[in-house]
Formats: C-alpha cells, sequence, structure tokens
C-alpha cells in the first residue's frame, strides 16, 4: 500500500465519497450514473452526496430503475473510451443487470481480439445484517468470481476502499466493487490526495504465527475480533485481507499458511460453493504435506437470508464463529 | 452539372449502391449455406437470407463513424456498414484472419474500425449497450450516431424497454431498427405479442416509430436517414419497424416445422432483391447488364474472400491469453 504523507479519519462512506470525487476532478471520461445518485438524495446511503452539485448532473447522472440499462449504458460508454462507475444500489438487484455484464463486459476484450474493451466499474453494496430479508441482504461475489473477465474488489478498509476504488475506476478492464453497508460508518486513516491501492494484492491486517485467517470485507472485522478472541488465549492468529477476489493473490495466502500450517476462511457469502471454497481447494493442492490440519471454512449458511434480526444472525458468520474455527484448526478444545 | 443531372447521377449511385449491398449479402449467405450443406466446412449461421433490404438503407444511409450493434443474425448488416468480408467470413469460419481471430465467433463479430461495435447472440441484450454507446457520443461532442438492429422476438425482453425508455429520457441519437421477419425463433409473431404494431411500443416511450416496407431499401434509407439527421441534431431517438421475412428458418438446417408453405412461398415470391432489381431496371437507374455485373462481382468477391479465408491458419492457440485481461498478473491460468 502506498501512504501519503497526510492521512485523516474517514468513514467508508467518506473515503469512497473521496475516490468518487477526485477521480471525476482528475480525469473527464469518468462519470456516475445510477439510481438516486444526484443531491440532495445523494445515494440511498449518501455515498455519492455533494458529488452533482460540483461536477454537475452531466457527470453524476441519475437513472430509472433499470439496472439492466445502467449496466448496458455503463458498457456501451466504456466501449467508445468512457470511464464510467454504474452504482447497482443493492447486490441483489444485480441479477437485473447480470445478462449485460456477464455477457457483454466480461467478454468484451476477448471477443473482439484486443479491438474493444470495457472500462468499467460497477458499485454494488451488499446490504446484509440490516434486517432487510432475502433480497436485500446477499453477497453474490462468487458468481462474478465465476466468469471469466470481471474483477472483483471488496475492501474492508476506508483507507483500502479509497485506493482499491480509484484502481479500479482506472483499470483498462470490468472491475466488480463490493461494499458492505454494515462497514460504511467504519473509521480509519485514510491518505489524502491520490491513493492507489494495486488491484490483486492481498493484505496482512495481522500477523500472527499459529493460523491463518483468510477473509474479505465485512469478515475482515469479525476476523480480528476473533484474533483478539484468541490471543487471549495464547493463540497468534494471522489475517490475511485478499482485498481482491479476481485476481487472487494466492502467493500471499500460501505463504501465510505455509508458516502457519493451518487456515480458515471465511466470508458473508454463502459457505456452500462459496469463494473459500476455490480458496481452500487451492491451499489443499499445493500445500498438502505441509498442513496439520484440514482448511475450515465459515460462511453464510446455506438458507435465504432471514429478516428477523435472531434468525439473520443464525445465518451469517461471526467473530465467534471465526475463532472456533480456528480452534478447530488448530486442535484446541473450544 | 445541373442540379437535375446531379440529382440523377445521385439517385443512380444510390441504387448502385444499395444493389450492390443487397446481393453481397445474399452471396455472402448463400455461399455459406451452399458449403455447410456440401460439408465444406462445419460450422453454424443464422441465415439473413430475405431481410437484405434493411441492411442495405441502413449501411448507405450510416457514416462510417456512425456506430452499428446488431445480433447473431446479422451478417447482413454487418456487409451493409462495410465489415470487410476476409474479417467477417474469418470469424464465422474460426480462422486466424477473423475480426476476432476466432475468438468471437459468428455471433460475436466486432469491427471498431467501420463503426461495428458490438454483436450480441443474446436477444434484446444489444438495446442498453446502444444508449451507452449514444451517451459516449454526446459526451464526446461528436455528431455520430447509433443504429442498433434486433428482431421483433427482441422488443418482448426487459432489456429492450429499459434500453427505449432511457434513450428516450435521455433523447440520445439511438436509432432502433427492428427488423420484423414475423417469427421470434420458431414462434410466429401473433403467439408472442398482443399488438398488431411492434411500431407503436415506441409511444410508450415518447418516441417517434415508423413501421416502413423493410422489404424496399430506399425506403429503409429514406427512413434512417432522417432518424439519423434528427439524432444528429440533438432530437432524440427514432424507432422503425422494418417489415421483412426470414426466408431460411431460425438457423441453417431449420426444418421449419412451423412455417406454413403458402406463408413462404407468397415471401419467396416477393423476394426483395429481384424485386428492387426490377424496380431499377424499370426506372432506368440500372441495366438489365449492370445489374447482372453487380451480382457476379457480389459472388465473386464472396468466393475470393472465402478462398483466402480457408487458406488462412487456425488461430494459434497462444489466443487464448491475449486479450483477455490487459493485465494478467494474477489471472487464473
Amino acid at each position: 500500500m502506498t501512504i501519503a504523507a497526510e492521512t485523516r479519519t474517514l468513514t467508508m462512506a467518506g473515503a469512497i465519497n473521496e475516490a468518487l470525487d477526485e477521480a471525476l476532478a482528475a480525469d473527464p471520461r469518468v462519470f456516475l450514473l445510477g439510481e438516486d445518485l444526484a443531491d440532495p438524495a445523494g445515494g440511498v446511503s449518501g455515498v455519492t452526496s455533494g458529488l452533482s452539485t460540483k461536477y454537475g448532473r452531466d457527470r453524476v447522472l441519475d437513472t430509472p430503475i433499470s439496472e439492466a440499462a445502467i449496466a448496458g449504458a455503463a458498457i456501451g460508454a466504456a466501449i467508445e473510451g468512457r470511464l464510467p462507475v454504474a452504482e447497482i444500489m443493492i447486490m441483489d438487484f444485480i441479477t437485473i443487470a447480470l445478462d449485460q455484464i456477464v455477457n457483454v463486459a466480461a467478454k468484451a476484450r476477448f471477443m473482439s481480439a484486443g479491438r474493444t474493451g470495457c472500462p468499467m466499474t460497477v458499485r454494488t453494496a451488499s446490504f446484509g445484517g440490516l434486517g432487510s430479508g432475502a433480497t436485500h441482504s446477499q453477497s453474490l461475489e462468487a458468481w462474478f468470481m465465476h466468469v471469466p473477465g470481471i474483477k472483483v474488489v471488496v475492501p474492508s478498509t476506508p483507507a483500502d476502499a479509497k485506493g482499491l476504488l480509484t484502481a479500479a475506476i482506472f483499470d483498462p478492464d470490468p472491475c466488480l466493487f463490493l461494499e458492505t453497508v454494515a462497514l460504511y460508518g467504519t473509521r480509519g486513516e485514510v491518505p489524502s490526495g491520490t491513493h492507489v491501492v494495486e488491484i490483486g494484492q492481498a493484505d496482512v491486517k495481522r500477523s500472527g504465527s499459529d493460523v491463518s485467517i483468510v477473509c474479505y470485507g465485512r469478515a475482515v472485522v469479525d476476523a480480528l475480533q476473533a484474533a483478539e478472541e484468541l490471543a487471549a488465549e495464547g493463540m497468534e492468529a494471522e489475517v490475511v485481507d485478499l482485498r481482491t477476489l479476481v485476481p487472487l493473490d494466492i502467493d500471499t495466502v500460501l505463504e501465510s499458511v505455509g508458516r502457519t500450517r493451518r487456515a480458515v476462511v471465511a466470508h458473508y457469502s454463502v459457505e456452500f460453493a462459496g469463494p473459500g471454497a476455490e480458496i481452500a481447494a487451492q491451499i489443499n493442492s499445493r500445500l498438502f504435506g505441509r498442513l496439520a490440519a484440514p482448511v475450515q471454512r465459515v460462511g453464510a449458511r446455506f438458507r435465504p437470508i432471514p429478516s428477523a434480526r435472531a434468525l439473520e444472525a443464525a445465518v451469517f458468520p461471526n467473530a465467534h464463529l471465526i475463532a472456533e474455527a480456528a480452534r478447530r484448526a488448530t486442535g484446541s478444545p473450544p | 452539372m445541373t442540379t437535375t443531372e446531379a440529382a440523377a447521377q445521385s439517385a443512380e449511385d444510390l441504387a448502385r449502391d444499395l444493389y450492390t449491398k443487397m446481393t453481397l449479402a445474399q452471396a455472402c449467405d448463400e455461399r455459406l449455406r451452399q458449403g455447410i450443406a456440401r460439408g465444406e466446412f462445419a460450422i453454424t449461421i443464422w441465415p439473413s437470407r430475405g431481410q437484405e433490404a434493411i441492411a442495405a438503407g441502413l449501411g448507405a444511409a450510416l457514416r462510417t463513424d456512425d456506430r452499428l450493434v446488431t445480433t447473431y443474425r446479422g451478417l447482413h448488416d454487418m456487409i451493409g456498414k462495410g465489415v470487410p468480408l476476409e474479417e467477417l467470413l474469418g470469424e464465422v469460419l474460426g480462422r486466424a484472419v477473423g475480426a476476432g481471430r476466432g475468438k468471437g465467433g459468428t455471433m460475436h463479430i466486432t469491427c471498431p474500425e467501420v463503426g461495428v461495435m458490438l454483436t450480441t447472440g443474446i436477444v434484446g441484450a444489444g438495446v442498453p449497450v446502444a444508449v451507452g454507446l449514444a451517451l459516449a457520443a454526446r459526451q464526446q461532442g461528436s455528431d455520430r450516431v447509433v443504429a442498433v438492429c434486433f428482431g421483433d422476438g427482441a422488443t418482448n425482453t426487459g432489456s429492450f424497454h429499459e434500453g427505449m425508455n432511457l434513450a428516450a429520457t435521455w433523447q440520445l441519437p439511438v436509432i432502433f431498427v427492428c427488423q420484423n421477419n414475423l417469427f421470434a425463433e420458431m414462434t410466429p409473431i401473433g403467439d408472442t405479442m398482443h399488438i398488431e404494431r411492434v411500431a407503436d411500443r415506441a409511444l410508450a416511450h415518447g418516441m417517434p416509430g415508423h413501421r416502413i416496407d423493410g422489404n424496399d431499401p430506399e425506403a429503409v434509407y429514406q427512413a434512417v436517414s432522417e432518424a439519423a439527421e434528427q439524432g444528429r441534431a440533438g432530437e432524440g431517438p427514432t424507432f422503425l419497424e422494418c417489415v421483412t421475412f426470414r426466408f431460411k428458418g431460425h438457423y441453417m438446417g431449420d426444418p421449419q416445422h412451423y412455417m406454413p408453405p403458402e406463408q413462404l412461398a407468397a415471401a419467396e415470391a416477393a423476394d426483395p432483391i429481384p424485386r428492387y432489381r426490377q424496380k431499377l431496371i424499370e426506372a432506368a437507374l440500372l441495366s438489365a447488364a449492370d445489374a447482372d455485373e453487380i451480382e457476379q462481382q457480389a459472388a465473386a468477391a464472396v468466393e475470393a474472400a472465402l478462398k483466402e479465408v480457408l487458406s488462412a491458419p487456425e488461430p494459434d492457440g497462444r489466443e487464448l491469453d491475449v486479450d483477455f485481461f490487459a493485465d494478467m498478473k494474477g489471472i487464473p491460468a
């Protein structure tokens, strides 16, 4: 990570707003489009607040509730060399835009043999944890990992959010940038001025020698809590924040797990056939002889996400479940 | 030259251009079907035979820098827009000389040099992308327009209506070209929509919608020219329902069990190509000898391109690792 001389404390939402603001200021090709982005709404979560006032409604475009058209319009503009940042308000709504993202954006450069490209960024947000129920809470990033041609980026801190979003906007290929509403209020130090975090670089958020917790997005926050819990028991967990799922920085994962010989993979998307299955398979195939225990996985249960708080909490992972998985990996009984 | 003489000259040039485009599209489609039928190559195409007048009128009315988005049944459209035959046939036949060096195939041909920015295999998918292409034209201060072709079936998709609404709301220079061949894949239009005129769908989006004879290349040329002029002037999109017919079914080899024989016979009797030839000869815009020559040149051009394509190598296996992501670091093998 590039650390600028000066940092300030910003929320995750503020850091994302700053990345958009700086990109709009830096390059006339950048524009935003999506539902309710312009002021006074400034986005359903306020993330784009102030930007239409500053840059005008030609650069921050409010759209109809038409996710296929939002994605398609972004793709068409990107094919012409613009740098659109499309917002799909809530990740569940991306189902409506899937044909465009999967069948057009992901394949444009390949099928045209490089005669066109699609430098588009799709920002979307997982609303899990707010009790909104099964159609407003999902984390569907595994779908996009499974389609060759899309980069998948999931920040866990305000600084990473700013740096990764900036990288995504100026990336020559389509990027899915997945935000987490439950983290929008998280505060952290964020570099002032241009801040770019290279896509495809994992970040060790906490060092440890006993077990590696490989995670991304909201699960990083849980993993850091779990690491505190485990430290109290004398177990040192290393927390590897993947930050991007495609490209996947498997080298950093293998280096960590090669040292600790124990791994837990954690995420908020469904555990069954989730991103953790791929990561665990790669760890197993590359480190089979070195592992001291099978790779443990912690993800959402294989259920539609229920609305009632008590039920929703029983579906999603949390710090305690991650700590338990670490204890299983190390053979320490709970 | 007097104004009258110039007009006559220009009418003759247009007629020749339209007839050339139509016969080239016909020759290409027929030669591919012939090659498949006799086992010369094993590929699939979605024949456009019967719909050539639309492609000719559209291609003649648009500038080279105007954009075109079309579909898997779009070889005629691409010929009309000027995609070189070697690139077109090379892609259909999976050779290294193809527009996408064999990575796209018949359904996914791109040729930005003549404005073909996207060809889609998903019905309705091109419509929202065309809106974005037009948005970019406006952002870039260009007066180019975007034409997007699709069939009657596509007008039943959500993508179509989302794209129509957005183009109208933003008043973008898009020309929606519905090639209504009366069948959505294998189902007649009357079984898939409860309206008489597809053009009426434009009314729902506050957009001018015109139904025209899609088998008359001059009518298409005229309608597209007017829509383009409107788009260039910043006066928004137009929807054109070009009524036509599809002679060879949905895909090459389609037995067309669903097709009433009398309907097909009537359509073939009104084949737009001989019909236009006859009209030009009667109007003395083209002699029979000229028409023969244009037809022979079309067949010869297709034969020459095909020969070159068939002698070209198949794509190198390394193609799988180029033009995927710009930066391949960390991308799964």
